[in-house]
């Protein structure tokens, strides 16, 4: 048995998901290469690095124990709650805004660990609360200050982006465990109302400014307007089959800003065209649907959302960035999963994998675990 | 109300069940989203990329690659033995295109500190980019050395707007000397960008011509722009040339000029206010067209300062009219010889004498010779070597104006000439006919008397007059050329007579070889002979001032033709020195520059010695006056306004009053002659006042 438990742990693994997005990030690696002037540093090879590390992490994930991601939920969160109240007052005390804590080795950016926090905690949440009370103010409330606590810190900093991706994953956790729709319908009826008020309250300065670039990007076409018109014609000029390996002119003349970062896809679109674009959105479609399909497939309400959640937390990076780099959202910092240079949103998007793996043991060992 | 309450309280029923099954379905809702998000997404980016492809591929284009264009070089202006007049030199310069600058005065700030601008060069700047329009570039600085256009280079990315470039800047060897001769080049106004939409025009670097052959000759000496296509940085650093399109340079353009003689003759006026004409006599082609003082063509193409505005508007010698074309002068007596051809085709024996004793009357007025003492008997030849005025007074009244007149239009005199410059004045050759057009009066005897001697309403300018002493030496209709081997065949006839010219030409080289009215201006060569004709031209009565002293302003004009050798002539010349006191300031001028011409050292020698005295050639003095003036005024100067110097340089003809009286006159330089000590030296000023170039 011993003999066979190795072949085994491996065969077990979500291969028809994980080959795809090995190959995401092989082209992701390829594309930061291309960045980087044609050179493994800084960004190719330590993304490739991030990967293989988060990878070993997300695969430990996905070895622990149901009871224990029930046990933990409401720990990280306060944990992570506490850290965000931390940066706030490192802040303060320094002066100006400020997003992650220096931990001496790496920069840890709170506010990032809470999207998958605040998928674990609701869908903890809602698994204790009995079934009736689902439909009453005690399935709403409590929720709603689980994401709203976070969510005001975030957005203090400020960052919109991230705030926005923590409401987004609560909001799709809280629909999928069953609250009346009404609630739903009429809370967007209200954000319509308060949308506009918000807009020209609570925003500020040049996030007011990157909306309203965004529906004119030609107004300013070389301030903030600029990422987006230079993001357009990068993609744009890409056409079918790109422009080649190592010739985008946009990126390497450095008309496209944060060309390995935020505006990655924009950068892979030059020189590999609609084939590469369509290839990622292939790639994110198969890890995104296995997701939902591991949600559906969960025996129990609370691997069931915490699947859900984590795959609707990767959902919102996707959407949102691929939406602003071809114009379709104002510009907001949110990179691209599994393509993006970046450590952090590595880390975030590797939790939430490793969480619906965890979940997708838990389907294959139905009741053994239990 | 209550009851709704309550259904609305109770209604859900949830379980394990139902929750269960709303997941299933918000899990499909959502999915359904996530994927119309997925098709929305492939569908925008397919439509960037096929549908919008060439649109996109076009702005990774323009983004990727810049062009610029490479001003031509402009094509050279030489003289007649293939020297240059205006050639280019290549240099480093610098621009700012005012539209592009972020921080226009930080920006300005910097490239001062950069560049060591003056607080004058900052104005004047200043001053230019007010004046530009947006897209024009303005030149800030042009000739610096590599140090400081490098300084400038590597600051690029941090100051946009600012061009820099290694070109060519048009040069003018010798300066003022050709100021209006050749005239100088200047960045394109916005009017003659609307007239001329040619991209080159707001290429920074280019020039186009501003006044005189360099305007006149702008298409031909254009060329055609070469152009660079570079690969660029979003900040604008150039990453690799791709490729590059050599400029045409403009056409070159051989003129008649000789830019040895023009050069002398312009330094040979000295600190006169002065136009001299060589011309060779047998074909017309001009050797020098000298109008001094000038500006300097190469400090004027980078446009013109407050303080060189002021300092050139200040001046009363009117630096920027170029007198040779638009100067109006009475021509005094250099009229006599041209008067006494027509008196002999009027069938007037030249032998014919008549009493001079000082005056004659006319009708119930006296009119004096200029030589009161009288000059007794005055034949013709008499009548010209010593200018006597009487013999003219008294043959004009028999012979009548208008052969007088018709011989004078014959010669030149009155005609504007197809030459290629900016504008002629052509004065007045009157008669009865013009009198009673002009003025509505009847010709009078006395208006002839004043006509003889070149007074009265006489103008001409100092081109027709070399015209004329041309005309006069060779007997041809010699048209004046500046343009080099264009039509050689010879000119046609004059028809006058050649035993009436031999005489005429033998009368005036008794001027300076015999005994005549300007005996110091014979040429310093035994085998040399020069023929010529004094005229001292009256600007004010005499009740105001006598011509010699007294206000600048008053002065006598001093004029002189002549033509060399006196037998077989070769070279006309003729001198106009406004207000130089009489013909003494103007005939050394001819002699000496006609001694350049025949012995190019013995020119230069004489001409070394002179400008010992006055402070150096044109150039070093025009930079002295300059220093003064910016010591002087600094940044206080006013500003320039735009056509300011458009009117300047055509400033209207003296005003013609109308004559009624006698005109007295002006003494021929004889009499000076006879003042040993005033002549020792022949070639001093005549007025020692006159010799700082400002009288006041």
């Amino acid at each position: 048995m011993s003999r066979s438990i190795v072949p085994e742990a491996i065969s077990r693994q979500p291969w028809q998901m994980l080959i795809p997005l090995c190959g995401l990030v092989c082209l992701g690696a390829a594309v930061l290469y291309s960045a980087a002037g044609g050179g493994l540093q800084p960004y190719a090879l330590s993304h490739v690095v991030r990967f293989c590390v988060f990878l070993v992490m997300a695969i430990m994930i996905s070895h622990t124990t149901r009871n224990l991601f029930r046990l933990a939920a409401y720990p990280v969160y306060g944990g992570i709650v506490v850290l965000l109240v931390l940066v706030e007052l490192i802040g303060a005390v320094g002066g100006g805004s400020q997003r992650w804590l220096n931990l001496g080795v790496m920069t840890l950016q709170p506010s990032e660990l809470m999207k998958p926090a605040i998928v674990l905690v609701l869908a903890r949440f809602y698994e204790t609360l009995p079934h009736a009370m689902t439909a009453s103010w005690r399935g709403l409330v409590p929720a709603g200050v689980l994401i709203g606590v976070p969510a005001l810190f975030v957005m203090i900093q400020p960052d919109l982006g991230t705030a926005l991706a923590i409401c987004f994953g609560g909001v799709v956790t809280m629909f999928l465990a069953g609250l009346p729709l009404w609630w739903f319908v009429s809370a967007a009826g209200a954000l319509m109302v308060i949308a506009p008020l918000a807009f020209f309250t609570l925003l500020h300065d040049y996030q007011r400014n990157r909306v309203l670039v965004f529906l004119d990007p030609e107004s300013d076409p070389l301030g903030t307007g600029y990422h987006i018109t230079q993001s357009k014609i990068a993609i744009g000029s890409g056409g079918i089959f790109g422009k080649g390996f190592g010739n985008g002119t946009q990126s390497h003349l450095q008309y496209l800003p944060e060309p390995h970062t935020d505006f990655v896809f924009a950068t892979m679109s030059e020189e590999w065209g609609l084939m590469g674009g369509l290839f990622v959105l292939a790639v994110f479609a198969i890890v995104l649907g296995w997701g939902m399909g591991v949600a559906r497939r969960a025996p129990d309400r609370f691997s069931s959302l915490l699947a859900a959640g984590a795959t609707a937390t990767m959902f919102f990076y996707v959407m949102i960035n691929l939406m602003m780099v071809m114009g379709l959202a104002p510009v907001v910092g949110i990179p691209l999963p599994f393509m993006s240079h970046g450590g952090t949103s590595m880390l975030t998007n590797m939790i939430c994998l490793g969480t619906i793996m965890a979940v997708n043991r838990w389907n294959q060992g139905r009741g053994s675990l239990r | 109300m209550k009851i709704d309450f309550r259904r609305w309280i109770r209604q859900p029923h949830v379980s394990a069940g139902t929750l269960r099954n709303s997941f299933d379905r918000r899990s499909v809702v959502i999915g359904a989203i996530q994927g119309g998000i997925g098709v929305l997404l492939a569908s925008r980016m397919t439509y960037l990329s096929v549908f919008e492809n060439e649109k996109y591929k076009l702005e990774a284009e323009s983004n990727r690659v810049n062009l610029s264009l490479v001003p031509p070089r402009r094509g050279w202006l030489l003289d007649r033995h293939g020297q240059p007049l205006a050639s280019n030199r290549a240099d480093f310069r610098v621009d700012v295109i005012p539209e592009q600058m972020k921080d226009a005065d930080r920006t300005i700030a910097e490239l001062g500190k950069l560049l060591s601008l003056s607080p004058i060069d900052l104005q004047d700047l200043q001053d230019k980019i007010d004046k530009a329009h947006g897209f024009a570039p303005v030149e800030v600085a042009t000739g610096l050395d590599l140090e400081r256009f490098s300084a400038v280079s590597v600051r690029l990315p941090d100051m946009p707007g600012v061009v820099t470039q290694r070109g060519f800047s048009r040069f003018y060897p010798t300066g003022p000397s050709v100021g209006h001769l050749i005239g100088y080049v200047g960045a394109a106004s916005a009017e003659e960008y609307e007239k001329d939409h040619d991209p080159v025009l707001i290429t920074p670097g280019y020039k186009v011509g501003k006044d005189a052959l360099e305007k006149i000759f702008e298409k031909e000496l254009r060329g055609k722009p070469g152009a660079r296509r570079v690969e660029v940085t979003a900040s604008g650093r150039i990453v690799r040339n791709l490729d590059t399109r050599e400029d045409v340079p403009g056409q070159t353009i051989k003129l008649t000029v000789d830019a040895g003689i023009q050069d002398y003759a312009a330094r040979r006026i000295g600190p006169e206010s002065a136009a001299v004409v060589v011309m060779d006599c047998r074909n017309g082609d001009v050797l020098a067209m000298a109008s001094m003082p000038s500006y300097d063509p190469n400090s004027f193409s980078d446009g013109i300062g407050r303080l060189e505005w002021k300092m050139l508007s200040d001046d009363d010698h009117v630096p920027l009219r170029n007198k040779v074309l638009r100067g109006l002068y009475p021509p005094g007596s250099t009229v006599k010889p041209m008067v006494a051809l027509s008196f002999m085709e009027a069938g007037l024996d030249p032998d014919e004498s008549v009493f001079c004793g000082g005056g004659l009357r006319v009708g119930n007025r006296v009119f004096h010779c200029w030589q009161r003492r009288g000059h007794g008997s005055v034949n013709m030849a008499k009548g010209i070597y010593q200018s006597c005025d009487v013999y003219f007074y008294h043959f004009a009244q028999r012979i009548g104006m208008d052969p007088i007149a018709a011989m004078a239009g014959r010669l030149g005199l009155g005609h504007e000439f197809e030459l290629p410059v900016v504008g002629q004045s052509y004065g007045t050759v009157p008669n009865p006919a013009w009198k009673l057009k002009k003025y509505g009066k009847e010709w009078q005897t006395f208006d002839t008397v004043n006509a003889t001697i070149g007074q009265g309403y006489f103008l001409v300018n100092p081109l027709q007059q070399a015209v004329q002493a041309s005309r006069l030496a060779s007997g041809r209709i010699i048209m004046p050329r500046l343009i080099h081997g264009r039509d050689d065949k010879p000119a046609p006839s004059l028809g006058v007579p050649a035993e009436h010219l031999a005489y005429i030409h033998q009368a005036m080289s008794d001027v300076a070889n015999g005994p005549g009215s300007a005996p110091h201006a014979r040429l310093p060569f035994p085998d040399i002979k020069l023929a010529g004709k004094t005229g001292t031209a009256q600007v004010v009565g005499l009740n105001i001032g006598n011509g010699k002293g007294g206000q600048w302003k008053h002065r006598d004009h001093g004029h002189f033709i002549c033509f060399a050798p006196a037998e077989n002539p070769i070279y006309a010349c003729s001198v106009v020195v406004e207000h130089g006191g009489g013909s003494g300031a103007a005939y050394p001028i001819a002699r000496d520059v006609l001694t350049y011409v025949f012995d190019k050292q013995k020119g230069m020698d004489i001409l070394t010695e002179l400008e010992k005295n006055w402070g150096g050639t044109p150039q070093e003095r025009l930079d002295a006056r300059y220093r003064a003036y910016s010591a002087q005024y600094g940044v206080g100067a006013p500003a320039v306004s735009p056509d300011a110097v458009q009117q300047a340089e055509t400033v209207p003809e003296p005003r013609q009053p109308i004559v009624s009286d006698a005109q007295s006159p002006a003494p021929e330089p004889d009499a000076a002659a006879n003042a040993p000590a005033g002549t020792a030296s022949p070639v001093a000023p005549v007025t020692p006042g006159n010799s700082g170039g400002n009288p006041q």
